[in-house]
């Protein structure tokens, strides 16, 4: 119990420190929570996509509903405050029980959109989740509650960078934590081979749907995270290019790479800004700068492509950065002391 | 009384549009187990090619019968061989590997081209809607009482040519040489390969057959839209993989029935309940379908072998 609870209780300060030193730097606030909500996507998709090596291409779509839920919750109880705790810990409850409304019915929905699916051949996940995607899109644009297309404004912005971090450590904990469980094992044998795993009386519908529900439910936890620190919230930010975003991060970190994952979410959210200030500070050139976010979404789509041809494993395979590394660094030389 | 049959008169003729890109899918399918997730994404650039071609010939030509069957020409041949180049370059060298990698492939090319299209660089159109010409003059090919229904020229001409194409299909896979060969490969590429069967050439000449339908289809639905645009392709592909699934994937007349039956649907729901609600329909029937029987209407779920 406390090996599991550990990890969390040392990282928790050092987030807060973090928030704390970062509190005049707004738009390095912005960018870490980005950051964040893009980890917790990135490793919670690796479970479905990586360690049982079925396709969903609907992340997007969980994440709307988490942020959604999340956020009408919390504009509902918006004047409300515990009176017996400070205004800023009633807030963290506040937000923490609206987080975990959303990620569970972020869950529910990816049960309902995962039992059909997940009992057939890995493609049809692909196509349902895709659609599950754009059926979101739909009733947030046709229901009054949702803000329709104009979306959600006056969320409480009470997301900061310690709660992002709390999240971003649980879903790593919770993620190598399964990789090393038993749990973890029947997943991989499914990745494998999925006849094999069932011949070896592995329940795979009931494992890849338990695996599928942990992953929605963290994207919905992602997405209320990202509906309490953006100022608006609107279906445009939960499109298929987002899905697309999380997918490429999980296929270039390497398919069951949890740390892989992590790196290539952080690569992936960095580049883009990193490019327009390049081009920014090569002066001249704006439209440059602004076309970095369209040229981004055909860059996304070939990377796989090469991807898929000369690396398909991705950055790391299924390995770990610990497991890779030293292979990198120079090797010590053994016998001669 | 009227109104219902109107509805069923568009809904059908949306449905044969559908129905000549599920053909692609099944095709495709049936041939190499894998869903091709750029098919959509090849239509929209068949499109894109018809609407270029229609440009280059001038306000008077592209109406004229040549002009038209040039801009088919020209869009459906394009395709094919776009088709071709996608599966010698990213499924081909794929063909031994798991199947996830070459569905990864099939994503990151739909991608590409439907955001590709999207840039403003050079020859790519950009992100807004164009107006698609009116290549066929809209005229009332029938019209009963008082205007209540009514029916154009282009519905009856999208049902013709599809129901042509797909009989044309039909005779291809089941009577000829070619379609044996196919059917073998579909079976096992392998001991097709081994029989001395060319598997290479007919996985590509399938795919080039499949784009060519798509992007035929794509016209006939830029004609009924008058618009073309990078994204229309990601929506109809995903509307004619769910006909094709509803008809059993790998199934032809399948293909088209469940094309059919989506277009009605779709029409529907646009009539009676509320247009918005247009877009969603076609998933949840989807999960619908893959909830109550996922081998679809004509299809079986096979226990794969190993």
């Amino acid at each position: 119990m406390l090996r599991g609870v550990l990890p969390v209780l040392v990282a928790l300060p050092v987030v807060i420190l973090f928030e704390q030193l970062l509190a005049a730097a707004p738009f390095a606030t912005y960018l870490l929570s980005i950051m964040g909500v893009n980890i917790i996507l990135a490793v919670s998709l690796n479970i479905v996509n990586g360690m049982t090596g079925q396709f969903s291409i609907g992340h997007a779509g969980f994440m709307a509903v988490g942020a959604y839920v999340a956020g009408v919750l919390s504009l509902a109880l918006k004047e409300v405050a515990l009176s017996f705790l400070p205004v800023a810990v009633s807030d963290q409850v506040f937000l923490l029980v609206a987080l975990l409304l959303g990620g569970v019915v972020s869950a529910v929905c990816g049960f309902v959109v995962g039992l059909p699916s997940l009992r057939l051949r890995g493609d049809y996940l692909a196509i349902v989740t895709l659609g599950f995607g754009e059926i979101i899109r739909v009733v947030v644009q046709n229901t009054d509650a949702f803000g329709r297309a104009l979306g959600l404004s006056g969320i409480p912005q009470t997301a900061g960078l310690g709660m992002v971090g709390f999240w971003v450590f649980l879903v790593v904990l919770v993620a190598r934590r399964l990789a090393g469980s038993s749990h973890g094992r029947s997943l991989w044998a499914i990745r494998e081979d999925e006849v094999a795993a069932e011949a070896m009386g592995v329940d795979t519908t009931g494992y890849k749907v338990r695996a599928f529900v942990i992953s929605a439910f963290f994207a919905g936890i992602a997405g209320g995270l990202f509906a309490h620190f953006v100022p608006i919230i609107n279906p445009g930010s939960f499109t298929f290019v987002k899905s697309m975003e999380v997918v490429v991060m999980v296929v270039l970190g390497g398919l069951g790479s949890t740390t892989g994952a992590i790196i290539a979410a952080m690569f992936l959210t960095l580049l883009p800004e990193a490019l327009r200030s390049a081009f920014t500070v090569m002066g001249a050139e704006g439209s440059l700068a602004q076309k970095v976010d369209q040229i981004r979404m055909p860059v996304y789509g070939l990377m796989l492509v090469a991807l898929m041809l000369l690396r398909p494993q991705g950055l790391f395979g299924t390995r770990e950065i610990w497991e890779v590394l030293p292979r990198w660094l120079p090797r010590r030389r053994k016998g001669l002391a | 009384m009227a109104q219902l049959l109107q509805h069923l008169i568009n809904g059908l003729a949306s449905g044969t549009i559908y129905a000549l890109v599920a053909l692609g899918y099944t095709m495709v399918y049936g041939v190499l187990k894998l869903i091709n997730f750029a098919h959509g994404d090849v239509m929209m650039v068949g499109v894109y090619m018809g609407y270029a071609t229609a440009f280059t010939l001038g306000r008077q030509e592209q109406k004229t019968f040549l002009g038209v069957v040039l801009i088919f020409l020209v869009a459906m041949g394009g395709c094919a061989l776009l088709g071709f180049l996608i599966e010698r370059f990213a499924y081909r060298p794929l063909r031994e590997k798991p199947r996830l990698t070459s569905l990864i492939t099939a994503i990151g090319i739909s991608f590409t081209l439907s955001y590709g299209f999207q840039l403003d660089i050079g020859f790519l159109p950009g992100a807004a809607p164009r107006a698609f010409p009116e290549i066929i003059v809209p005229t009332e090919w029938l019209i009963i009482g008082d205007r209540d229904v009514v029916v154009w020229n282009w519905q009856v001409m999208s049902l013709l040519i599809a129901v042509g194409l797909m009989v044309g299909l039909q005779y291809l896979v089941f009577k000829t040489r070619f379609g044996r060969a196919m059917r073998a490969v579909s079976y096992d590429h392998r001991v097709a390969a081994l029989m001395g069967i060319p598997t290479d050439r007919v996985i590509a000449l399938t795919f080039m057959i499949g784009s060519a339908l798509a992007a035929g289809a794509g016209l006939l639905y830029a004609i009924k839209d008058t618009s073309v645009s990078p994204l229309m392709g990601l929506y109809v592909g995903l509307k004619a993989f769910v006909a094709a699934v509803i008809g059993g994937i790998g199934h032809v007349p399948g293909a088209v029935v469940g094309a059919l039956l989506l277009g009605l649907v779709e029409e529907f729901v646009v009539g009676y309940a509320a247009s918005t609600w247009r877009d969603a329909v076609a998933f949840g029937i989807l999960i619908l379908v893959l909830l109550v029987k996922p081998g679809g209407l004509f299809g079986r779920v096979a226990a794969e072998k190993v």
